[in-house]
């Protein structure tokens, strides 16, 4: 006879570590069982070369909700905030963002550009206050869900006429038709351009991507900071918030499969067989492991199997690490730039043109590249006077043609130290170790179908009521027992803890309604 | 998949060059990209052959598909709701399959021919939902309508005829049976089923035999009075036997675009289909839940007073006062056999339970003039015809 849990976690990414904080704060008998030896999932720090620490995938923190942050009494040290982004000339005449101001653009451009930021701040605003909530269902008789729905409409009516349509008209439209109405520098349009696709399979040119440019001014107003000591760190905060809490995580654990018994989820088994009973099991894990690996389409009705089938689910962003032995030289920045969140996007055509390939299973010769210095203001991740690099890079398709063999790697490896390189010259001169992470080593390594940081593409048909799949976008799945909570679910990725409370908090008012 | 020419144009079936012979009216529609007859002489002779000696109908275009591999019973089980466990080879099982929210998308029979493998066949196409269903599952599904020719044989002389045709194994054949036997060195497998509930078989051969079994059958026949039917005989059998027709008694869930507009099945009276025994089918949660909320919908067989066919009526709660309309007639005929009025329809639960009555408002035309009258109708529980011959093994022979 095996224990029985309240609820056990597949997953200890950050989403897995809040709901099961949460649930275990609700006087929950919590389990979470996490496969590899870390917790955080994708949100952890780790070292890749000897002495050398980073932020193996997000880096950034941008998102991490104050709802959270607050019922967690979360406070994580950062190393850096208020980040400004600069974007990179060759020339040296670099663009600098920070808040509403831009410098190094035409008076006329600065003035848009405060313009256009406080215009997005307002819209992401409406959409930060819908990132911490179940979204509505559609077509229901349900009073929560109607009254959500009913503040949503009223929210959007009160942006007041004029708003409320531009609203509407840009919701679902391409921010390279904005930018290109409303500004002139190359840079700005690039940087901004780049903020909108990053972590898609997604050109300025495509639809919707004013939203994903939304949905990251919403989390926190566009705030970008760094966590000391890396996004473990975070997590390892959440960790201890959860255990202090009450709930039991096992790491080196991988879930094997969820047991599905009469029609209903009644547990969990590991890779080495052992058995864990629980009625309720929360997957932190992507939609598509969740339903089609661990448990099985069969479990589930077709219809639900099917969209689950044909989710969008393929990574497009890498991820390098560098060792440096010193800071490389970029021509007009001052050393203390380099605590700053540098761009390499020196138009927009440049970021179409490099996504180009990627719809075509190639990576780009000309990537697009958002880098960071970890180290420069945090030395636990480096030794003395050495540095780290950790750069998003794109696009490097999760289905290149041909697959991710040494070669292509390489070819990957070399276009982004080239890219670099224009701007940092001495870049490799200086590194003395590396790591690249393409989406098949991410999905490898963090277990996330088609290596994609949100779990599954963040457009307008898998967004809010419909995320990941109709019918399936409040965390309960339409199996009884099974939970999502991870990024897969609305609202999606970015380390924001927004899914793994909405489904704690589902969890809990559905066990109260019963 | 191998691949097929595309036709262009109405498509014959193997047996049209006989059906031609025959015909003389000239009317025929298309079902599912085929020619079908509506007649070939006269609708009432020809439904006349189905109760009083032998009819036969080219269902060739009916829809078929085949259901092979490791899990084909796992996902059998989990895309229709009845216990497809209990259907042994050699057995054939009608069977209904449902979309997430448990509204019927179709019904049909499935074969099992042999141990693991199955055919189904139904009225519509579904290759989109039955692939989609395969997810996650070890099956091959082939669609196969046009790789097999099928006849259907009804009536009470069916048995004698293809008794005289050489058929051997056909006695101990028990109604929803199957056997295969051998026709001129080609495999030719012979079913107990059927649209019209009476004594009745289905053969399926390869379509390269089909006119030499269509002879074989008319020359074993002749003294059996064999004749060949089109689709308004058929339909009408189809109403006394009580049997649902897509389009008619339901429309297909994946075609309804308004809410509210398709049917369960357990709003279909078929809850006998539906097997809550089992853990998992597509459907399961929501008819569950409609099992303990209620059904909105019920389907009723009607005995309608008069001769006046129900065509397309309403159907009232109370004679008097209009706004009473609880629901609407889906199939409605005189029945030649029954001598009854009858009728399906579909009304608004908790009306329409066995044994009480309702109103049915019946519009007619004489001589141009339109004439409405309101008649009592008596909700039955059985089907209209169903005779013993339809289950007597052996059948009794003319």
């Amino acid at each position: 006879m095996t224990d029985r849990y309240d609820a056990i976690v597949v997953g200890a990414g950050h989403n897995g570590l809040v709901c099961s904080a949460l649930l275990a704060k609700a006087g929950k008998n919590v389990l979470v069982l996490e496969a590899n030896e870390q917790v955080g999932g994708a949100a952890v720090t780790r070292e890749f070369a000897d002495g050398y620490s980073v932020s193996a995938c997000a880096h950034l923190l941008y998102q991490l909700q104050p709802e959270v942050r607050k019922e967690l009494e979360l406070d994580p040290t950062l190393s850096c905030e208020d980040m400004t982004t600069i974007a990179l000339a060759e020339n040296g005449k670099h663009v600098r963002l920070t808040g509403v101001s831009a410098e190094g653009v035409s008076d006329e451009d600065a003035a848009s550009y405060r313009r256009f930021r406080k215009r997005m701040t307002r819209f992401a605003n409406l959409l930060r206050k819908y990132l911490n909530k179940s979204p509505p269902r559609l077509g229901t008789k349900d009073m929560k869900d109607l009254i959500t729905l009913g503040q949503l409409g009223f929210d959007i009516r009160r942006l007041g006429k004029d708003e409320m349509q531009e609203f509407l008209r840009l919701i679902g439209m391409n921010i390279h038709d904005e930018l290109d109405e409303r500004f002139t520098s190359p840079l700005l349009k690039g940087a901004i351009g780049l903020d909108a696709v990053l972590g898609t399979h997604l050109g300025p040119r495509s639809p919707n991507t004013i939203m994903t440019y939304l949905y990251r001014l919403a989390g926190d107003q566009g705030r970008v900071a760094t966590p000391e000591a890396g996004m473990g760190s975070v997590c390892n905060e959440l960790a201890h918030a959860a255990r202090v809490a009450g709930a039991t995580i096992r790491t080196h654990m991988p879930v094997q499969r969820i047991i599905v018994e009469n029609g209903r989820v009644t547990g969990v088994e590991t890779d080495d067989g052992e058995r864990f009973d629980s009625y309720t099991v929360i997957s932190n894990a992507d939609p598509k492991r969740t339903v089609m690996d661990l448990v099985g389409a069969r479990h589930v009705e077709t219809g639900f199997a099917r969209r689950i089938h044909h989710l969008r689910a393929k990574g497009n962003a890498a991820k390098l690490h560098l060792a440096l032995d010193g800071l490389p030289t970029i021509e007009g920045l001052s050393k203390k730039d380099f605590a700053e969140r540098l761009v390499i996007a020196p138009d927009e055509h440049y970021v179409e043109r490099a996504f180009n390939p990627a719809k075509y299973g190639e990576s780009s010769p000309d990537p697009v590249i958002e880098m960071i210095f970890p180290s420069f203001r945090d030395e636990s991740l480096a030794p003395t006077g050495k540095h780290v690099l950790s750069a998003v890079v794109q696009y490097a398709p999760y289905d290149l043609k041909g697959g991710w063999n040494d070669e292509a790697r390489d070819t990957f490896y070399q276009a982004v130290i080239r890219t670099i390189a224009k701007y940092a010259p001495d870049i490799e001169q200086r590194i003395t170790a590396s790591e690249l992470l393409t989406p098949a080593d991410i999905e490898r390594e963090f277990h996330i179908t088609g290596g994609h940081w949100h779990h599954g593409e963040l457009t307008l048909d898998q967004f809010l009521f419909v995320r990941p799949v109709s019918g399936a976008a409040q965390y309960r799945m339409p199996l009884d027992g099974l939970y999502l909570c991870g990024a897969g679910t609305h609202p999606g990725g970015g380390v924001s803890g927004a899914a793994g409370r909405n489904a704690a908090r589902a969890i809990l008012r559905r066990e109260k309604a019963a | 998949m191998k691949n097929q020419p595309v036709h262009q144009g109405r498509l014959k079936t193997p047996f049209y060059s006989r059906l031609a012979q025959l015909d003389t009216v000239n009317e025929w529609h298309e079902w599912k990209g085929y020619s079908s007859a509506n007649a070939l002489y006269c609708e009432d002779m020809e439904y006349f052959a189905i109760r009083n000696a032998t009819a036969v109908f080219d269902l060739t275009p009916m829809t078929k598909y085949r259901i092979t591999g490791p899990d084909a019973l796992d996902y059998l089980n989990r895309l229709v709701t009845r216990d497809m466990a209990r259907i042994r080879p050699g057995r054939v099982a009608y069977a209904v399959w449902c979309d997430d929210q448990g509204q019927v998308i179709d019904d049909g029979t499935i074969f099992h021919l042999r141990e693991g493998e199955y055919r189904l066949c139904s009225q519509e196409r579904h290759f989109a939902w039955l692939q989609a269903a395969a997810i996650g599952f070890d099956v091959t599904i082939t669609h196969e309508t046009e790789d097999v020719a099928a006849l259907a044989v009804q009536g009470p002389t069916s048995f004698s005829v293809l008794n005289t045709m050489g058929l051997e194994g056909l006695e101990e054949l028990k109604p929803f049976g199957l056997t295969h036997c051998d026709f001129q060195g080609s495999e030719l497998m012979v079913s107990r089923t059927g649209f019209t509930a009476d004594l009745g078989y289905e053969l399926w051969i390869d379509p390269d035999k089909a006119e030499a079994l269509w002879d074989a059958l008319f020359e074993a026949g002749k003294l059996f009075g064999i004749r060949a039917i089109g689709t308004h005989a058929l339909e009408l059998a189809r109403i006394e036997a009580g049997f649902l027709a897509a389009h008619m008694e339901f429309l297909p869930a994946d075609e309804t675009v308004r809410t509210g507009r398709s049917r369960s099945p357990l709003e279909l009276g078929l809850d006998w289909l539906v097997d809550f025994k089992k853990p998992n089918f597509n459907g399961r949660r929501a008819l569950a839940e409609e099992k303990r909320n209620g059904s909105t919908w019920r389907l009723v067989k009607l005995d309608i007073d008069g001769n006046k066919p129900a065509h397309h009526s309403y159907i009232f709660g109370k004679e008097k006062g209009n706004k009473g309309e609880i629901g609407f007639i889906t199939s409605a005929a005189w029945s030649p056999v029954c001598k009854q009025n009858i009728a399906l329809g579909t009304v608004r639960t908790p009306h329409g339970k066995p044994g009480t009555s309702v109103w049915v408002e019946i519009y007619y035309q004489r001589e141009m003039h339109w004439n409405r009258k309101m008649a009592k109708a008596t909700v039955v529980d059985k089907p209209f015809w169903f005779p013993p011959r339809r289950g007597a093994t052996p059948p009794g022979p003319y």
